[in-house]
This record gives C-alpha cells, structure tokens and sequence, in this order.
C-alpha cells in the first residue's frame, strides 16, 4: 500500500512538470484559439536567458526576474510580428509558423549556449518530506504550491477582472468585440505575452530536476498537451489535473504492467486520454463547444 | 495588362491545360537523362515524400481534419515493403500494393474512432501515432530488424532497359507516383471530394443535404493513409534501408509543413511542398553551416508569411493574371448555386462549387 | 493577397523574390568539384591535395554531437599549417544530416558524386552508417574511423571492406565493465539503465556476454526513449531493487537525472557510468560533486578536464591549436578532444599511404599500429588485415574521487571478437 501510494506521489510529481508547460499552452489557447507549439521552446529560451545571467554573476532573482520579463515582451513581439500579419491564413497555416518558430528558436538556443548539458539551481530548498511512509521533494511540494497558485490568479484575472473579459471576448469572437471597443490586437498581445511568462516559469521550474539543455521540454510538450487535452483546453485547473492524472497513470503502468516496459510507457497517458476524449470529448473540466446552426 | 478570356471546359482551355500536363510529364520523365545522379535521387525522394503529402493534403486540405502521425503510416509502409521482401522473399513490385492495402484498412480502423474527436484533440491522438512509430519499431526486433535497421536488397534493372540503377528507381517511382496523382485528382473532383469540401466547409448543413459525415471522413483518412503507405514502401525501395530513427516525429511535422507551403487543398501542392522539405534543408546549411536549423525555420516562416496559399496558390494568382478561366454562361436556366452530392453518386444536373 | 497592386503586396513580392533569389544562389553554388588531377590517382586527391568528406547532425536533436567536427577541423589545419601531409593540405567538407539516415545517404553520395572527395570521414551515427556502407563499398570509397561505438564496423570486414571504426566500440566497453566487476563484486547484482537505441543495446549486449560464466547477474533493466522528458521513475525502479550494482549506459542529460535521482533514495550502489557520460561538466557538476562521488568509467584517451594532463605536452597542443583554428570551441568539451584525436589517427594513416590510391588509404588504415598522443598511455591504434578490424579496444577504469576522473590500475586490452 505504502509502495502504491508513494507511485501515485512520485505521479503527481511528474505531472506537475508536465502541468506547468500545460498551463502556458492552456493561456494561449484561451486567449488566442491557437496551439502554440513552440510555446516549449520559447520557455527553454527564457531559461537559458536566466541562466547565462545568473552564470554570469547575477543573483538568482534577478536573472529570474529579468528572464521573465524578456519572455514576456517577446512572447508580444512574436504575436506581433510573427502571428498578427497572417491571422486571417486558417488555424493550420498559423499552427505551421509556430513549428518554424519551434525549429527556429531550438536552433538559435544552441548556436548562442551551445548544446551542451548544466544545472540550473532550484528556488526550492532541497530535502525531503515525510507523511507517514511516502515522500516528496520539498522541490516537488514547492512545484505544485505554485501552479496551484498560478490556477486561482488566472482563474481571478478572467473571471473576475475586465481585463480578463475583454482578453476572452477577443479570442472568442474578434469582430463583436471591436464592436464593443476592446482593443482586440492588444488583447492577443497580452495573451502571448503572459503564456510566454507563464511558459518561462515552467522552464525555471522544471530545469532543476531535468537538467537544462536545448532539448529540456521537447519532451514535455506532448505530454502538457496531453495534460490540457484531458483537463479540457480552455480550463487551467484542468491543464494541472489533467498533467497529474498523466503522470499517475503513467508511473502506475511502468510499475506494475509488465508489459507496458519502459520504451512503450508514453502510449499509456495518451490510451488514457483516447479513451476519455470518447466519452467526454471536452475534457473533464472543459467546456462543450458551441456551434450557431 | 489584362488577361486572355477563355471558357472552362471549352476548346482553348482544354487544349492549354493538355500543354501544360504534357510539359510535367516530359520535364519529368526527362530527370533521369539530364541530371545528374545525386540530384536525381533527390528528385526520386521528392517523388517519394509528395505521395505521402498528396495523402495528406486530401485529409488535412480537402476534408479540413488534422493529423499529426502521418509519418506513422509511412513507416508501416515502409516496413511492410522491407519485411515482406526480406523476410518473406516476395517481389518487390507485390509489396507496393500490399503497403496501401494494409494501411488503407490500419487508417481506416484508426479513423472510425478518432475522427469522432475535434480540432485539437484530434491532433492529439495522430501526435500520440507519430510518437507512438519508434519504440513500436523497436519492440518487435524479430520482426523489424530493431534499433540497428534493416538493410532492403534494392530492385534489379531489367535487362532491356539501357539505364542504370539510379535511374531506374527514379523511373519506377514515376510510374507509381503518376498514376497516385491522377487518382488524387479524381478523386476531389468527383463526387468524394465534392463532399469532403462540403464537410470542411459547413459540416451540420452537409448532414441536413445528406452527406454521411462518419463514412466520408474515415474513407478520407483511409486513402490518405493508403498514399502515406505507398509513399513509404517506395522510401524502403529507394533507400535500400529502413531504420526507427528515419520516422521520427520530425517527419509528421516535414508532411505537414509540406502541404501547407506546397499549398493546402491543391494536387499540385503536395509537389512543391515535398521540393521544399528535401531541397531548402540543404540550401539553409549553404547560406551559413553554423545556422542551418536557424535558417530553415526562418525560411519556413517567411515563406508562409510571403504565401499563405502556398506555392500552388503564388502559381495560382500568376496563372490569373495571365489567363483567365471563365465559367461559361449556363445553358437552360439551371441553378448555379451550391448543391452537395452523396459520396459516390453522380451529379444529375451539374451544380456548381464556389472556387476554392 | 500576392498582387502587385497594392504597397503591401508589391512589398510583399520583392521580399519574396529576395528569399527565392537567396536560396538559389546558395543551392547553384556548387562545392568546386575535383578538377584537374593527374589521371593515375583516385578522386579527391592531388600532389597537394587530399579532400575527406564527412555527414554530421548540426542541426537536430544529435546536434551536441556536430562540435565533433570543429575538433577534426583543428587538427587538419594545424597539419596543414605544418606543410600538410607529405605536401598535401587536407581540405574537409562536411554536410548536416539531422541524424537522419536517408540524408545521411544522400550527404554522402554529394560528397562522392558532386564534392568529390578521396574517402568519407569520421561520419556520425550508427543507423546513418549502415545506411552509408553499402554504397560507400560499392563506389569502392574509403569510410573510415567512423563516429559510432557500434561494433558492425569491425566485424564484416569480408562483406564492407571499406568501412572501419575507430573508437573502442560498446562491446569493448562493456567488457572493460564486467572485467572491473568480476574482480570487485563477484557475485554482484546489477541493475542496468539503457537508452534504447542501438548504442544502448550494444552496450548491454556486450556487458551481457562479458559477464556471461561469472557470479554476476542483472536483476532490473530499465530502458527510456532519446526523446523522453525524464528517466525519474526508471531509476526509482532500480532503486527498489536494491542491486549492488547501477550499470548507467544514459547520454548526458539522462545521466545527470540518474544521478540526481539516486542521490534522493536511500540506494548506494557501485555506480557503473558510460564512458559517453563521463564528463564533469556536464553531468557531475550539474549534481552536485558530493553525489558523484566514487562514480566507475571508463576513458580512452585524455580528459581535457582532467588537470592531471594541465602541462601534458598533447593536452597543451590540442588545446592551444584548438583555440588557434576554432576559437568558438569550448576545450574543455571532450567531443572536440574526441575530434582532434581521431583526425590525429587520420593523419597517421595518410601519412603512410603507399599510393595516391584508395585502396592504398585502406590498406594502410587496415594495416595500422600508430601512436596517437591524446590517447591514454598504454591504449593504442592497431589493425591487422582480416583479423583485427578494431583499432582501439583497450581502455581503462575511471574512478571520480570528488575532484576528478582518476585512472585506476591499468589499461585494459579487451578485443571485441
């Protein structure tokens, strides 16, 4: 029992890694309709910023700080200049231009750092803490306090706030909102700005435990997608439950399916979500889509 | 300058379009004789790739769904040629048929439940194919060959033939990828096709005019499997070898790309796009080695910002300058609006699609 | 839309005449092929030439791996600076595979056909080899002291004869393992971690048939994918079993998780570390040097990080020269002391060409017993005919004592065959 639930924890844990990608991917969503796919790659990019910043004699909270706010001006920029001009091409078309961007910005990281591997230091003390025979990484508790906390404050900021409104008018319907005086270009700004903040706090994150290199969150990215699938697109307390449902699952199959094996593992969160997206095709906590006949 | 008028389906314009297939056909069948060797087995893994691409285009352009994991179904293509020639001895010209046969009938299955999912989710679970391809390879070593690949004895030439492997494999290519092209064509013109962009285009109003949305979409994701198939059984051939590490997720996402910058929803399309993901790869390492990734995403990049209709549509909007293909005036009075056919039946009176 | 009539789209069709203006000057221009030589010799070498191709993942997930060619290029230079290789400079043309076989095949076919180059170099990779070999040995084109421990180059030397490896292969490592084990923990349990792809396999293919007769038994393998964000929970099984014995075979990444993972268990095993791993830079330092210590490996030739080589004469030359002709590299990283090394091999092995010829370079590389500075004394470069198709197979047991990798007891002569 005790070997059981200590899986399940060690599955949370994985899945936090996983949710905090997924809440970025769930933000751009949300506010723009479209999946970013180098939203993991932008992320690693911060981190690197934090990095060499900090390698370069930075105190951490600076280089954090200041990694943050590069993510977040160039998450506006990217929408600006990259995103705006072909808006009007078709979801796939714009899909396409952030897999250039995920070719482009990997490629760029590893010709400015190079492709080697390093550390990256945690904002968590280390050490570990005991319930009654199951452990967890202070790191890991620290992980979850904070995507949980990043939950409610989007959950404030779109529900309660009229900023918040006004981002999730212009991504539902760009023309009506116009009609009503949002400023619907600087809501979808705004938008790829705090998923790029929200990405570059995942990287700093999860980079402690995965070791920091050009290829940190290729990985990541299918299983946050994974994770916001499930949880439902447009919900972020979804994107986090859904990425721990992913990492319990996950970790219970490679520890007690034999024939699962390690190499297959990847295909048991994603049977999963098969199987969940069958009867329930908005996710456990989305929304159903609405269509006007 | 203005365009020259002509009328669709009138003499002029017949006879200009049998021109211009006639010119493809030529320039094509000439590859092997003009240049030289390497570029010609660029130009036969171009051939290659846009069999898979055309695949593709009919799912993701024609039919408005999305997948992620084509590269998947290329892979059990290539496989089933490599395995059935290694392992079973057949004749490799028996293999291509089996590929399509065996991935029609693997789309199809996949295609019965997942194409009840949306958008999104539904990229997802053709991600979940794409990733899924590797380790699967790698797990049925006996079968495959494993992790170290498997070596594909490569066709002989006949002897009556005075050309040499290369350009052989290129010919041969050719005559798959042809006919490939032709059934594409046919395809989307015809009554499938017709209810595909039908489908893409309003999908509630199409079931109200009778189109059977189910059965559409998974024959849809089965002929673009069965092309992925044949597209990967000629790859097995033309390579001569088939490991994991070639079917990779990189290769979902090079289709995809390709069919977006060759030119969604177009035959064409899948030509240039598959040009574009072997040859711009290898250019952006000339321009500077260092910044070869850096380079080819920013070319995939511009390219769609300069494009968004892709090469086949640039050629497209050029073509419309030049000349300009009118619908004749409609002869007794018959309704010129929208009229969407039942997969397979033929049209009674010849309604007419908006231009896509 | 593209249309010429408006700003933006006149705009937007110079931009695009630009970019396709760009891209085809950069395809048109042709590497200059090899004109006028005398008709005696093969391709790709002149009375002061010599030109060596090479395939490398610049770009793509491998692409840690490209760095590998600047050592190459650093050595070559250095050679040429010095009068080059009996009167020929070495001129080195390389092309980027992504780690795809299929361009792979094709970078070396334009490096035969269009660059042409006198013989295939260094290339990377082992599912891009095999998909080279039979093409190279068909044009009859050397494809030498290739990138890859895979232990296929040396024991098909009937049916590729053109095709050699250079660097002690997994099963050579793997031995050196089991050897080690077999005199430290003869009855041990091991628990192995592999990364599963054809490196990984070969590995603990080889430490398998190493341990093959002993007390040594493998209670727990786990394997992960090259693209897997983590090997967390793998490691967390291996660690249930409590095996005396964490044989590591991980790339760099993984491995520093590994560590990292065990450090938080309770489980204090033997830690047995691939040698593709060894790197204190880049995986021991990022754990934290108290968690590594008493970690095994296995080297082969210097360690540039290892300050018991600071004034070694071969140390100071690679790292100066390295400087000198590739000041963008990092000296410290080993893959760019790994390139030196082998093109330092190469350059051994022209040097005593009897002939202009390529069969000539094979003979001579087929035929080698050469001493290469860089590499550990007592490890040599050696190859004989049809019997010996392995140039390294000795190496010798590392051990981390908190600062550094030291050498323990002596090299280790274990011959693949």
């Amino acid at each position: 029992m005790e070997r059981f639930l200590q899986v399940v924890v060690d599955g949370i844990a994985d899945g936090s890694i996983y949710g905090a990608l997924a809440l970025a991917l769930v933000l751009i969503f949300r506010s723009t309709g479209i999946v970013n796919f180098a939203q993991g790659e932008m992320a690693m990019f911060a981190t690197f910023v934090a990095w060499g910043l900090h390698d370069g004699g930075r105190p951490l909270w600076l280089a954090l700080v200041a990694a943050f706010a590069f993510a977040f001006l160039g998450g506006m920029a990217i929408e600006r200049l990259l995103i705006r001009p072909v808006e009007g091409a078709g979801t796939l078309t714009l899909v396409i231009v952030t897999l250039g961007l995920f070719i482009l910005v990997n490629a760029a990281a590893g010709w400015i750092w190079g492709f080697t591997n390093r550390g990256f230091p945690s904002i968590f003390p280390s050490g570990v803490a005991r319930l009654g025979g199951v452990e967890l990484s202070i790191e890991s508790l620290g992980i979850i306090a904070v995507l949980l906390a990043v939950v409610a404050l989007l959950g404030l900021l779109f529900q309660r706030t009229k900023l918040g409104l006004a981002m999730r008018a212009a991504a539902l319907n760009p023309d009506s909102s116009r009609l009503v005086g949002i400023r619907v270009g600087r809501m979808l700004m705004l938008g790829w700005g705090l998923a790029a903040l929200l990405g570059a706090l995942a990287g700093v994150l999860v980079a402690p435990r995965l070791f920091l290199d050009v290829n940190l969150m290729g990985g990541v990215l299918v299983y946050a997608f994974a994770g916001a699938a499930l949880g439902g697109f447009d919900s972020p307390l979804g994107a986090v439950v859904g990425s721990w449902i992913i990492g319990v699952t996950e970790n219970l199959a490679g520890t007690y399916v034999g024939a699962v094996g390690a190499d297959l593992k990847v295909l048991v969160p994603l049977a999963v979500i098969f199987v969940v997206l069958l009867v329930r095709p908005s996710g456990l906590f989305g929304s159903p889509e609405v269509t006007r006949v | 300058m203005s365009p020259v008028r002509i009328d669709k389906g009138g003499r002029r314009h017949r006879t200009l379009r049998g021109l211009a297939l006639l010119a493809v056909v030529l320039v094509a069948a000439g590859v092997p004789f003009n240049s030289d060797r390497v570029v010609n087995g660029q130009l036969t893994l171009v051939l290659v790739y846009a069999v898979a691409a055309l695949g593709l285009n009919l799912l993701v352009g024609y039919s408005g769904q999305i997948s992620l994991g084509h590269g998947a179904f290329f892979a059990i293509g290539a496989y089933t040629a490599a395995i059935l020639i290694v392992r079973a001895h057949w004749p490799y010209p028996l293999t291509v048929p089996a590929a399509a046969l065996l991935t029609f009938a693997l789309g199809f299955a996949f295609g019965v439940p997942a194409l009840r999912l949306r958008g999104l989710y539904l990229a997802l679970v053709t991600l979940a194919l794409a990733i899924a391809t590797p380790p699967l390879i790698k797990r049925f070593e006996g079968l495959t060959g494993g992790v170290q690949g498997m070596s594909v004895p490569q066709p002989t030439v006949p002897g009556w033939l005075p050309v040499d492997l290369d350009q052989f494999l290129y010919l041969l290519v050719l005559s798959v990828a042809v006919p490939m092209f032709l059934l594409a064509a046919n395809l989307t013109r015809g009554g499938l096709g017709r209810a595909l962009v039908s489908i893409r285009d309003n999908e509630r109003a199409a079931t109200t005019m009778g189109v059977d949305r189910a059965r559409v979409k998974s024959r849809v994701f089965a002929w673009s499997a069965a092309y992925a198939g044949v597209g990967g059984a000629l790859f097995a051939l033309t390579l001569g070898f088939v490991a994991p590490e070639s079917f990779n997720l990189a290769l979902s996402f090079a289709f995809l790309a390709a069919i977006v910058i060759g030119g969604l929803g177009t035959v064409g399309g899948a030509l240039f796009g598959a040009l574009f993901i072997e040859f711009v790869p290898q250019y952006a390492e000339r321009v500077n080695q260092a910044l070869t990734g850096m380079i080819y995403g920013a070319t995939l990049i511009a390219v769609i910002y300069l494009m968004p209709g892709g090469i086949a549509g640039l050629l497209r909007s050029v073509r419309r300058r030049l000349v300009e293909v009118a619908e004749p005036p409609p002869a007794g009075g018959e309704p010129t609006g929208t009229a969407v056919m039942e997969a397979g039946a033929t049209s009674p009176g010849g309604g007419r699609l908006p231009a896509m | 839309m593209l249309g010429g009539r408006s700003k933006a789209g006149r705009g937007k069709l110079a931009l695009l005449a630009l970019l396709a203006l760009v891209l085809v000057a950069a395809g048109c221009g042709r590497d200059e092929g090899g004109g006028g030589q005398a008709g005696t010799a093969d391709p790709g070498i002149t009375d002061t030439s010599i030109k060596l191709g090479s395939s490398y993942p610049f770009s793509g997930p491998a692409s840690a791996y490209g760095t590998i060619a600047k050592g190459v290029n650093a050595y070559f230079e250095f050679t040429n600076d010095k009068g080059g290789v009996n009167g020929r400079k070495i001129e080195f043309v390389t092309h980027d595979d992504g780690y795809e076989p299929q361009r792979a095949l094709t970078n070396a076919r334009r490096l035969v056909e269009q660059d042409k180059v006198f013989a295939l170099f260094n290339t990377l990779g082992t599912a891009n080899n095999i998909a080279i070999w039979d093409y190279a040995n068909q044009q009859k084109v050397p494809q030498v002291f290739v990138a890859t421990g895979a232990s296929n180059w040396g024991t098909d030397i009937a049916g590729h004869p053109y095709t050699i490896g250079w660097q002690p292969n997994y099963v050579t490592e793997a031995k050196v393992y089991a050897e080690y084990l077999k005199q430290q923990k003869p009855n041990g349990k091991v628990a192995v971690l592999y990364q599963n792809d054809a490196y990984g396999k070969d590995l603990l293919g080889g430490f398998k048939s190493g341990i093959e007769g002993s007390g040594i038994q493998i209670v727990k393998e786990q394997s992960y994918e090259a693209t897997a964000p983590s090997v967390a929970s793998q490691v967390k099984q291996l660690a249930g079993t409590g095996a005396d014995v964490f044989l590591n075979i991980s790339t760099p990444k993984f491995a520093a998780q590994s560590i990292a993972t065990v450090a938080q268990t309770t489980w204090k095993p033997l830690h047995l570390l691939n040698n593709v791993a060894a790197s204190k830079a880049q995986v021991l330092q990022p754990v934290g040097l108290k968690n590594a210590q008493g970690i095994v490996s296995t080297a082969y030739f210097k360690d540039p990080e290892d300050q018991q080589w600071a004034s070694d004469a071969a140390m100071v030359e690679y790292k100066t020269n390295l400087a000198k002709y590739e000041p963008d590299a990092n000296p410290d990283d080993p893959y760019n002391a790994y390139g030196w090394t082998v093109a330092n091999t190469m350059v051994e092995a022209l040097k005593k060409m009897q002939e202009p010829t390529r069969a000539a370079l094979m003979d001579s590389v087929r035929n080698l017993a050469v001493d290469v500075p860089m590499l550990l004394p007592g490890v040599k470069v050696q190859t004989n005919g049809t019997t010996d198709g392995f140039p390294i197979e000795a190496m010798q047991v590392t051990q981390f004592n908190g600062e550094n990798f030291e050498l323990q007891g002596n090299v280790i002569q274990a011959p693949a065959q």
